[in-house]
């Protein structure tokens, strides 16, 4: 219930930061635009990695609502470790822009770009630490189990981020400026 | 963390039912670091409390002490401006002044003190014993506090904010404002606005999935019904907030352009980010305000509120309709003619709900026999005051009247007769009224008396003649006025500033009256008796329990079986008469119903985490302004504390029932049990 409302807000943190991306997605140099910068086929691939992670999160639930704790600590690790990659590549991404001459504060489509990603990052990593302390709550607690429903609540807001990035990709990436 | 009620526990925590002694909790390991705080007298048991009545009352005391930090910057506005060419105030000292007194009273009083209402109340309303999350309310207040003195230490590093409340920007940018005011203003609201969207979680859930059974959402007292709408404006309006913000950080601290025009940018996006979530917090405002005045003119009515349910949809109405209302706040900016009238008929439409509340109110009374208690003095001058203020709202939503209005002090005298007729007499109502439900006794009568005329007549005469030197054309945020152009007879400016500042300072004495009242009845020779159980005669079931409350507020909870659960169990209808008549007294009721206490009651135990966790945020929070090491410091212990909280149990020595490390969920089904 609060994760669900939680995530209603995060709905217009998120909406305003891409209403802010597409205000200012038109407005940079012309050879440090969005057409030329970005490498669709690497960020597939991370985004494919991150919607992976998804699946992993649908059975750590499953695993936890069967109370078995050694199978849900074991897909909740793996999946902090997709989430991990998609967080490196996106480090990555930023380094190799950053190379190309894109800094945070060259255009007005560079620093919506970075904030915009950079949030969605922020709380993939988030999302990590979440798995993580579950994973340590998980081994701390005696009865089998027992935590399903914080696992369901973590799974909730992974989802989110997911579904977010989706958006994200499509409306950044995919459609051309 | 829920309150837990589990019977079948193989080591229940032991509670004294029926005796009014506090649930024993036993100490136990923390994660760690330090020995779990469990003591429940000395500063420890407030500093580290999980108790939504503690929290409600320190929200209380902190809010407090901001209005009247508030109450003097806005007084020496009002020096500087009593005279012609005032000098009390350097222009650059004086856009600092209405700046922070506009952001204090909004941001460190009003919204904190409604939070103060609501924490306090609404488990007490809706039968629970303690909201949904105690770890986290105690987190916002923490939150509230380490933002409010962040954003107040501006003043002695460099000065304070000086944009005006909403920061226009390119305004506010380094060029135009080159102290770290605005950066302390940014970060300071981003972290209390931390405390507004937690606590508007918090009370969703308590509202919506911990009510006393019997309880539906048409039995729930006006009040809680009137948070919940506010909850869900916090809820979404924050965000928005939020995101604008930190897009004024990145521009301010880390040389992004969002609103530099030379680069290209639409000064405009500020402009709608901030009214996204400025038309909503007006409501936010204001909602609170009307819900203790709903609760407190039928009371003193002896009527049931009239129209119940109108005034519920209608509050519904507002949290909707005020979504769409934004743009009103910029009509002379240039949006077009279609925007212009969209929004011009939609700031008209929300009218109507508005009204409609009014007129509940008044027919309320009608008829009643009417006690003129100093609560209900203060419920009577909300509903003329803030009738006031709505009229000249109205008289905004016609466009081109308020582009000749557009910051003039007519728009001043608006929204104080709102605000401060709306909201600020609405909490003083709800001091007077709950004052004896809280701390035991009753606030003196005719102190109370003097307090609630001094602040009306001064209010009026503050802000009545800023209607007519608002229409002269004097603008807002002006540090002078010149007598050249003060202009003759009846419109003179200089005396009608002249009046205004003299009206500031009776309604502080009447404020200042208001201490004095409260020292007066809990001095130490005070000779004020216990308050009864129920003073007022009053309808709700926050009066079914002792005053003040028990750590677990209740010994049993209570079953609903209607609205004003507590006026049905004390008055019954004589079926040959017709007529009302008393039936049972307080006493008895409460008697019986501590007779039948729960024999198990686990309360959720202190906790450290939440103010180390809301203590690292300045420290951030100074980092990005004076050192990025300190961010990540600050990042530190965040994530510390972070995990600490997670992997601590809620319940000192019962491993059950963690949030997770962002404070996501709790189990339902348990925290409906309580």
């Amino acid at each position: 219930m609060a994760m669900w409302l939680f995530l209603g807000s995060e709905c217009l943190l998120f909406g305003g930061l891409i209403s802010t991306y597409m205000l200012y997605r038109g407005r940079h140099s012309a050879e440090l635009g969005p057409d030329q910068i970005f490498d669709i086929p690497f960020t597939s691939v991370s985004s494919f990695v991150l919607l992976m992670s998804s699946l992993t999160m649908v059975l750590a639930v499953s695993a936890a609502a069967q109370k078995d704790d050694r199978r849900t600590n074991l897909w909740l690790t793996i999946t902090a470790l997709l989430g991990a990659t998609f967080v490196g590549g996106q480090v990555y991404e930023f380094t190799v822009m950053y190379r190309e001459g894109l800094g945070f504060t060259t255009s007005l489509f560079s620093s919506s770009f970075y904030t915009l990603t950079g949030f969605h990052g922020v709380h993939v990593t988030v999302g990590i630490i979440m798995l993580m302390a579950l994973v340590g709550i998980n081994k701390r607690s005696r009865v089998p189990g027992d935590k399903a429903e914080v696992v369901e609540m973590v799974g909730l807001y992974w989802h989110f981020v997911d579904v977010v990035w989706i958006i994200i990709f499509t409306l950044v990436y995919l459609i051309p400026a | 963390m829920a309150i837990i009620e589990r019977p079948t526990d193989p080591a229940p925590v032991p509670a004294v039912a029926g005796s009014g002694a506090p649930a024993v909790v036993t100490p136990s390991q923390a994660y760690g670091v330090l020995r779990r705080p469990v003591s429940s007298t000395g500063w420890r048991s407030w500093v580290f409390t999980v108790d939504h009545k503690k929290l409600g009352i320190m929200y209380g005391v902190v809010a407090m002490f901001f209005f009247i930090m508030g109450g003097i910057e806005a007084l020496l506005i009002r020096l500087q401006l009593a005279g012609p060419e005032g000098t009390v105030l350097s222009a650059g000292l004086y856009n600092e002044m209405f700046t922070m007194h506009a952001t204090t009273m909004v941001f460190l009083f009003v919204m904190p003190m409604a939070a103060a209402f609501a924490n306090y109340l609404i488990p007490l309303q809706i039968g629970a014993r303690d909201v949904a999350f105690p770890r986290i309310n105690a987190f916002g207040f923490w939150c509230f506090l380490a933002g409010g003195l962040f954003l107040n230490t501006s003043w002695f590093l460099g000065g304070a904010a000086d944009g005006g409340w909403f920061m226009y920007q390119p305004n506010a940018s380094p060029l135009y404002s080159p102290t770290n005011g605005v950066d302390f203003w940014a970060l300071g609201l981003q972290i209390t606005g931390i405390a507004s969207l937690t606590g508007a979680i918090n009370l969703i859930v308590t509202i919506l999935n911990m009510r006393a059974p019997g309880m539906t959402l048409m039995k729930m007292p006006i009040f809680t019904w009137m948070i919940l709408v506010v909850q869900f404006l916090l809820l979404f309006a924050m965000p928005v907030i939020t995101v604008a913000l930190f897009l004024l950080m990145f521009q301010r601290s880390f040389g992004a352009t969002f609103f530099d025009v030379a680069a290209g940018a639409d000064p405009l996006l500020w402009q709608h980010l901030f009214w996204i979530f400025g038309h909503p917090e007006v409501y936010i405002i204001v909602l609170p305000g009307f819900a203790i005045v709903s609760e407190v003119l039928p009371v003193f009515s002896r009527k049931p509120l009239f129209g119940y349910r109108f005034v519920v949809f209608s509050g519904a109405a507002i949290g909707f309709v005020g979504w769409g209302v934004w743009a009103h706040h910029m009509f002379a900016s240039g949006l077009g003619p279609v925007s212009v009238a969209v929004f011009s008929v939609a700031t008209m439409l929300i009218a109507i709900p508005t009204g409609v509340k009014i007129v509940n109110w008044t027919l309320t009374m009608w008829g009643g026999k009417i006690q003129f208690t100093t609560a209900m003095l203060f419920a009577v001058g909300l509903v003329v005051s803030f009738t006031i203020g709505g009229l000249s709202g109205v008289t905004h939503a016609v466009a081109p009247s308020d582009t000749q209005q557009t910051d003039t002090y007519y728009i001043v005298a608006h929204f104080h007769y709102t605000i401060f007729g709306g909201a600020v007499l609405g909490l003083f109502a709800g001091f007077y009224y709950w004052w004896p439900k809280a701390f035991g006794k009753l606030l003196n009568e005719k102190l109370g008396k003097w307090n609630f005329w001094l602040m009306m007549i001064g209010m009026n005469m503050t802000f009545g003649p800023m209607h007519i030197i608002g229409l002269q054309g004097q603008p807002r945020r002006m540090m002078n006025w010149t007598e050249a152009r003060a202009g003759e007879g009846f419109f003179n400016l200089g005396f009608w500033n002249r009046v205004a500042s003299v009206g500031s300072f009776i309604l502080a004495i009447g404020v200042f009256l208001f201490l004095v009242n409260i020292w007066y009845t809990h001095r130490a020779k005070s000779n004020t008796p216990k308050a009864p159980l129920d003073p007022w005669d009053a309808r709700t079931l926050e009066w079914i329990t002792q005053s003040p409350p028990k750590e677990h507020n209740f010994d049993k909870v209570p079953t609903v079986h209607a609205l004003d659960e507590f006026f049905h169990r004390k008055y019954e209808v004589d079926h040959e008469t017709g007529e009302v008549r008393k039936v049972a007294t307080a006493e008895e009721i409460l008697a019986a119903e501590e007779a039948q206490g729960d024999k198990h009651i686990h309360l959720p135990s202190p906790s450290y985490w939440p103010i180390i966790l809301a203590f690292a945020l300045p420290v951030m929070a100074y980092g990005v302004i004076y050192n990025r090491l300190l961010i990540v410091v600050g990042g530190l212990i965040v994530l510390l504390a972070m995990f600490g909280w997670a992997l601590e149990p809620s319940v000192a020595d019962d491993s059950d029932y963690d949030p997770p490390a962002e404070g996501g969920g709790t189990n339902k089904e348990l925290a409906t049990i309580g």
